[in-house]
């Protein structure tokens, strides 16, 4: 990493460390919005990273962006930073206020919204795959949770037409930061294991020499190796002008698939203090669960994916992989 | 923090066109190899082939001069990823250009280089390597077949005596590189073993190729007896052959066969599904697209921090364990999406290349490290104790 991103880092570790504690995470997953967090982000910029300096950004690319995101992801921050950052990376330019993604359900009436009841806009693609940032004033809220315990609300706006082709560019931005998220949440999970798994002491030894310990970790090691690369792989792709629904459609479906392998394998290793409210192993791991399914899972984004792959025919199946 | 890092690497300037060289000469001296034998690639062993890359300058390629053209190890990496694309015969010149003459390189006498690098910089000498033992496969550090100093008819030197398994194209090669007992294990079980190059046409070896399940006669077993070695044949330092060795694996272990093994499969899995894929062929493609997009990107990663001089063994790691469950899921995969039926005489070309990968893919976790020992580099370099 270069001098610029180890500084982005340890600043996001620094306001992580100070503002995000287990009393911000109990109110927060009540339903309280956490103020002190989201300012410290604000202040710090973070939110606007992708927004040009002409706007009030820090005209940062993708790769930039990418360690804040592993960074809220190592700290599953309950925010919508991700959001934010996804939203000025399309835009350009933020509004006043908190800014969402929406993303289209099963109901065409109905947008889904991280964070909707806070937001004052929701960026959404409209059916030509047209940005459209949208007033939430007024807008028809339904709350609800994932299971990551972050709002998740239904948002009705009246005479909103949404693309609702499945994946847009929202939609794949979206799932570029979840990526990012995941890469940043598995890589802090398989730290808390490791940890973890070398004080446990069972049979008069630490469990992490356990060989059948060793090898579940090796696994998840592999696993967050992998997300790691291909999020930052992603993001690389599209500071190089590269097409986002191509980049995130890599990136989601391998970092869903880690994150998916890691949650299991995390609580294995850490036998019932996992499965307490107290530790905190189940922050990470009920994001990962959440986000692995939001803006696409990986059955989605592969499907799509393989009918780009297969469109281009075999043929083509080695030189797009070295050209690309 | 992680113990591991994979910085993303940029191909030199020049790969392109270097890459657009080796498919043209693909294209002259490669294109009518059946897409069966294409799935063979490394294993598949071609004097020939191997002689006219050698021509091309494409082996040894990174070696410093007079033995190679100081060529960056991308380049070599764009060369040997696109041959391996295409599934081109590799196999008589793969061990030696890339595991015996880097090691030679590095560890070697001037006499050995003079005498050994021109042939396999030309495609003419092959190699064979001498690790595993009938009682000493994961457990290396156990291996018993020994040298011991001895002076014949006033040359000093080594008398050799033992046995060595599973050497892959012995019977084709003209040197084996041979781990073997000189002294003591010691008490960290890792010390007193030496490499040697030993010339398989010296009296007393006998190699016995061993048919393997497939029907292929490709490994061997080879036996020593009495084998006289030059004392100049010992490759590097006696007793050092432990860390020699594990520096030779980490080039074995992250290169871009790790991922382009069964590649002749996925390629044929994406002609029969069509341009039209079903869902579940669509979904199967794109998750294993995924899958090689981040493994290259990995090993590419692990090469450019080879060619910075580092030595980054638990990244390779990683690339090889990942590489090879990759590799093994795509015969699953395959079978799943497709529910064709492998084939060995006739059948289509998927038929045929699914029957070839679904027997050679269960031995990818085995060679050069089974995946329990991969693992346990991995769990090792974690911090697990
Ligand atoms: C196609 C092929 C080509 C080969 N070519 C060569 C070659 O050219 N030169 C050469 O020297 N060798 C070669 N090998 C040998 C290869 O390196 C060995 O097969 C490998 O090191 C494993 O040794 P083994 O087969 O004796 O299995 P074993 O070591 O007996 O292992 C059997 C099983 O036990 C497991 N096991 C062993 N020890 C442990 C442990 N400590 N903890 C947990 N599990 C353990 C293994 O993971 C494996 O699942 C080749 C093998 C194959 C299949």
């Amino acid at each position: 990493m270069n001098e610029e991103r180890i500084m982005i880092a340890e600043t996001c570790e620094r306001l992580f460390a100070a503002h995000l504690d287990a009393e911000v995470f109990r109110t927060a997953e009540a339903g309280r919005f956490p103020h002190g967090l989201w300012d410290a982000i604000t202040e710090n910029g973070l939110d606007r990273i992708l927004v040009p300096e002409a706007q009030g950004g820090s005209g940062l690319g993708w790769e930039d962006a990418h360690v804040v995101l592993l960074a809220a992801g190592r700290h599953a921050a309950p925010v919508p930073l991700a959001e934010a950052i996804a939203a000025g990376g399309l835009l350009g330019q933020l509004p006043d206020g908190i800014v969402t993604l929406g993303t289209s359900g099963a109901d065409p009436e109905m947008v889904r919204v991280p964070w909707g009841r806070d937001a004052g806009h929701m960026l959404v693609s409209d059916a030509d795959d047209g940005l459209r940032c949208v007033s939430l004033d007024g807008a028809a809220i339904t709350r609800d949770r994932n299971i990551g315990r972050d709002p998740r609300d239904g948002v009705v706006v009246e005479g909103l037409v949404t693309g609702n082709m499945g994946v847009d560019q929202v939609h794949a931005a979206g799932a570029l930061v979840r990526s990012c998220q995941m890469a940043g949440a598995v890589s802090a999970v398989l730290d808390l294991c490791v940890t973890y798994t070398n004080e446990r002491v069972q049979f008069g030894r630490p469990i992490g020499r356990f060989q059948a310990i060793q090898q579940q970790l090796a696994v998840m090691a592999g696993e967050a190796a992998a997300a790691g690369v291909a999020a930052r792989a992603a993001c690389r792709m599209v500071d190089a002008g590269g097409n986002i629904i191509a980049a995130a459609a890599t990136a989601k479906i391998r970092t869903g698939e880690a994150a998916g392998k890691a949650a299991n394998i995390a609580h294995q290793v850490h036998g019932a203090i996992g499965f307490t409210d107290e530790y905190r192993l189940h922050h990470l791991t009920r994001r990962l669960w959440a986000w692995r399914s939001e803006f696409g899972a990986e059955s989605n984004w592969a499907g799509l994916l393989g009918r780009l792959v297969a469109a281009r025919g075999a043929d083509k199946l080695w030189p797009d992989l070295t050209d690309g | 923090m992680q113990a591991f890092a994979f910085e993303p690497c940029e191909l030199p300037p020049g790969a392109d066109a270097l890459r657009t060289e080796v498919r043209a000469f693909l294209d002259a001296e490669a294109a009518d190899i059946l897409v069966p034998a294409r799935a063979r690639s490394w294993v598949g062993f071609d004097a020939e082939f191997s002689r006219k890359l050698g021509d091309r300058g494409w082996l040894g390629m990174t070696w410093p001069e007079p033995w190679g053209q100081d060529r960056s190890a991308l380049e070599r990496y764009v060369v040997i990823e696109e041959l391996l694309a295409a599934g081109a015969p590799v196999a008589a010149h793969w061990i030696a250009e890339r595991q015996s003459g880097p090691l030679i390189l590095r560890f070697g006498t001037d006499e050995q280089r003079a005498q050994l690098l021109p042939g396999i910089a030309a495609g003419e000498t092959y190699f064979c390597i001498g690790m595993s033992e009938p009682d000493s496969g994961s457990d290396l550090a156990s291996i018993r077949s020994k040298a011991e100093p001895a002076e014949v008819g006033g040359e000093k030197g080594w008398v050799v005596n033992g046995r060595k398994v599973w050497t892959t194209y012995a019977q084709h090669s003209h040197y084996m590189i041979a781990l073997l007992r000189t002294g003591e294990a010691g008490e960290n079980r890792h010390g007193g073993t030496t490499q040697f190059v030993i010339d398989l046409a010296t009296p007393g070896v006998t190699v016995q190729p061993i048919r393997n399940m497939i029907g292929d006669e490709e490994f061997n077993e080879v036996t020593f007896d009495d084998v006289f070695v030059p004392a100049g044949m010992l490759v590097g330092e006696e007793g050092n052959g432990w860390r020699q060795v594990t520096a030779e694996l980490s080039f074995e272990r992250s290169g871009p066969d790790r991922f382009l093994s069964a590649f002749a499969l996925l390629k044929a899995l994406v002609h029969v599904a069509g341009e039209n894929p079903s869902d579940m062929a669509a979904a199967a493609i794109g998750r294993l697209h995924a899958h090689l997009t981040t493994l290259r990107a990995m090993s590419l990663s692990v090469a450019a921090q080879l060619d910075a001089g580092a030595e980054p063994a638990l990244e390779a790691a990683f690339v090889k364990d990942l590489g090879v469950m990759f590799e093994q899921s795509i015969p699953e995969i395959a079978h799943q999406v497709i529910g064709a039926s492998p084939r060995i005489d006739h059948g289509d070309d998927f038929e045929q290349v699914l029957a070839y990968v679904q027997q050679a893919c269960v031995s990818f976790s085995l060679r050069g490290g089974t995946t329990e020992i991969m693992r346990g580099v991995i769990a090792r370099g974690l911090g697990l104790r």
